[in-house]
């Protein structure tokens, strides 16, 4: 059985599809890249899995399964069960996503006691130890930071420290290292990889560089205009593909000793 | 490659200290000293925070040095005021990194292009519309956009406004902040695509910051890799393989590249970079450096010639 399927789907906001028979499937410990240029539906897709998707956008056609149950038809109680243990998600900007107002500690204890049944003082140990796992040294201070006094490299680990805190089986990325310096993309990107080692995470990664996207993936899935352009493994996409707009997206990534405009 | 006569604008001695809470001093930049030449792009690549574009406002008198000298022509623009400081805006233009907080969003594009001609009343209000046309035109805009305003604009069109606007005064120098930073990888190309284009036809100087080395690499005549506030090697943008200093090795290994062998795991330094309030009295960047020597953490290195136009400055090559 497969831990995601994703079979057909049209998704629409208000009465224009927005994302037409997109169908993928992935099993445990695998990693797979959405690819394309903004506005090709990307994000609408891993938001319609986890059950995101913003106001008026619905699944009209089509079905998607998590480990053989369709999600579709989640209620709210259902959906607060899976998330978090069974599937999380990572935003491009983590600290966008946290209250600005609140101190990350007081929104990561708030996250841990609604998924566990346990005192204050035990969640903030517990995640002091996430994010000290996540190589946030000295986590004691992160969790009395507001998120505007982190860098966006250390958002981000704080972001995944969140997403991983019961180890779920599927891990979506929006755009994980998009809004990071290269070097913070290069160390995140890694952490990435080392947690399907360490736990055996599937990750769907979200991104607009197939540079990154041909360096975490097994499979890599092309989208334009909310349809799927191109798909296939990374040596496929690199080698073999003879896919127009592929070899486009892979002509734009700069390349040392590559292509100069001078 | 680099004549010392094309030299158009010089940054001598360039340091800018702001005062921080508690009475300490953030060193912002520490002796800066780069040369742009008439028609080539010099690349200005480094972390968040290591004072990028500190350093480039001052070209476009945006901010003051606290101490050190820009000569634009041999003249020291840093000393200009009132109407003289006014005019010399013409010479050198900059192109932020998101058009859409930079310009007024209640502007149309027409409008957003042609002001810096009408404040330096280089045309009347009746030729708006053509010179509109021809601008966008020039950055392969349909003249039709000049109706449109910001909004309906997708990332890449805004960029190109920017572009239109910059190069609207024909400077001699535009500066670029991150220009494609927040662009797909796919417009980025284009982006420089144009840059290049419009570089070739008008003989522009271009100072680019940019923290991504591969992208910077690709156009650039000539880079400098500044690191907590001073640079550490300046060389030619065909040689960046040949970067010797062990933060410009650094700044490589974590280039997302198609070309490279994904068996390998990425490389990159680990940790983020000190707060400059805090920068190590000897090589900013020993703290990082996995050939950190005990010269590196007392004694600060200078830039020292190790090629032609290449100079780098680090303990491992003295």
């Amino acid at each position: 059985m497969a831990l995601l399927e994703i079979d057909n789907i049209t998704i629409s906001y208000g009465n224009r599809p927005t994302v037409t028979d997109f169908s993928m499937k992935m099993n445990e410990g695998q990693i797979i890249s959405l690819v394309g240029e903004s506005g090709s539906g990307k994000t609408t897709v891993i938001r319609a899995a986890f059950g995101l998707l913003p106001g008026g956008g619905k699944v009209t056609a089509g079905d998607i399964l998590f480990e053989g149950e369709s999600v579709l038809g989640f209620s709210k109680e259902k959906w607060r069960k899976l998330r978090g243990r069974g599937m999380s998600m990572i935003f491009q900007d983590s600290g966008a996503m946290m209250n600005p107002t609140r101190r990350v500690g007081n929104a990561f204890v708030e996250y841990i006691r609604t998924h566990e049944n346990i005192s204050k003082a035990e969640a903030t140990k517990k995640g002091i130890e996430m994010l000290e796992r996540m190589r946030l040294p000295d986590g004691g201070n992160v969790m009395k930071s507001y998120p505007f006094q982190l860098s966006g490299g250390m958002r981000q680990r704080v972001g995944i420290a969140m997403g991983m805190t019961y180890a779920p089986k599927l891990l979506l990325a929006d755009e994980p290292t998009s809004a990071l310096d290269v070097t913070t993309q290069a160390q995140i990107v890694r952490q990435m990889m080392e947690l399907r080692e360490q736990y055996g995470t599937a990750i769907v990664v979200v991104t607009h560089n197939l540079g990154v996207a041909c360096y975490m993936s097994d499979y890599i899935i092309v989208m334009k205009d909310g349809r799927i352009e191109d798909q296939g493994s990374r040596d496929y996409i690199l080698h073999e593909s003879g896919n127009a707009y592929t070899k486009k997206l892979l002509d734009a990534v700069p390349s040392i000793g590559g292509t100069r405009y001078v | 490659m680099f004549d010392e006569k094309d030299v158009i604008l010089e940054a001598r001695h360039v340091s800018r200290i702001f005062d921080a809470a508690g009475g300490r001093k953030l060193v912002a930049n520490n002796d800066i000293n780069l040369k742009f030449y008439k028609g080539k792009t010099l690349g200005l690549v480094g972390e968040s925070g290591c004072g990028k574009s500190t350093f480039m406002r001052f070209l476009v008198s945006l901010d003051k040095p606290t101490s050190g000298e820009i000569l634009y022509h041999g003249k020291d623009i840093m000393k200009l005021k009132g109407e003289k400081l006014r005019l010399n805006r013409q010479n050198i233009q900059m192109v932020f990194q998101d058009p859409a907080q930079s310009f007024n969003p209640k502007m149309k594009i027409r409008d957003v292009v042609c002001e810096p001609l009408l404040n330096f009343k280089r045309i009347r209000p009746s030729e708006k519309d053509a010179t509109a046309r021809r601008l966008l035109e020039m950055v392969e805009l349909h003249g039709d956009f000049a109706d449109r305003y910001m909004q309906n604009m997708s990332g890449g069109q805004r960029q190109r406004v920017g572009i239109a606007r910059a190069i609207a005064l024909e400077p001699e120098i535009i500066v670029m902040d991150e220009a494609t930073s927040a662009l797909d990888v796919s417009v980025q190309k284009t982006i420089i695509e144009l840059i290049t284009k419009l570089q070739r036809e008008k003989n522009i100087t271009i100072g680019f910051i940019c923290h991504d080395i591969g992208l910077v690499q690709s156009f650039a005549h000539q880079i400098a890799v500044m690191y907590l506030g001073n640079i550490v090697e300046v060389l030619p943008g065909e040689d960046i393989d040949k970067g010797m200093h062990p933060y410009t090795q650094a700044l490589l290994g974590s280039v997302f590249d198609i070309k490279m062998d994904f068996s390998k795991k990425i490389e990159s330094i680990e940790s983020e970079a000190p707060s400059p309030l805090d920068v190590p009295p000897g090589c900013p960047f020993c703290d990082r450096c996995d050939r950190c020597m005990d010269i590196c953490r007392q004694v600060h290195p200078t830039l020292k010639k190790v090629g032609e136009d290449h100079e780098v400055s680090c303990h491992l090559y003295e």
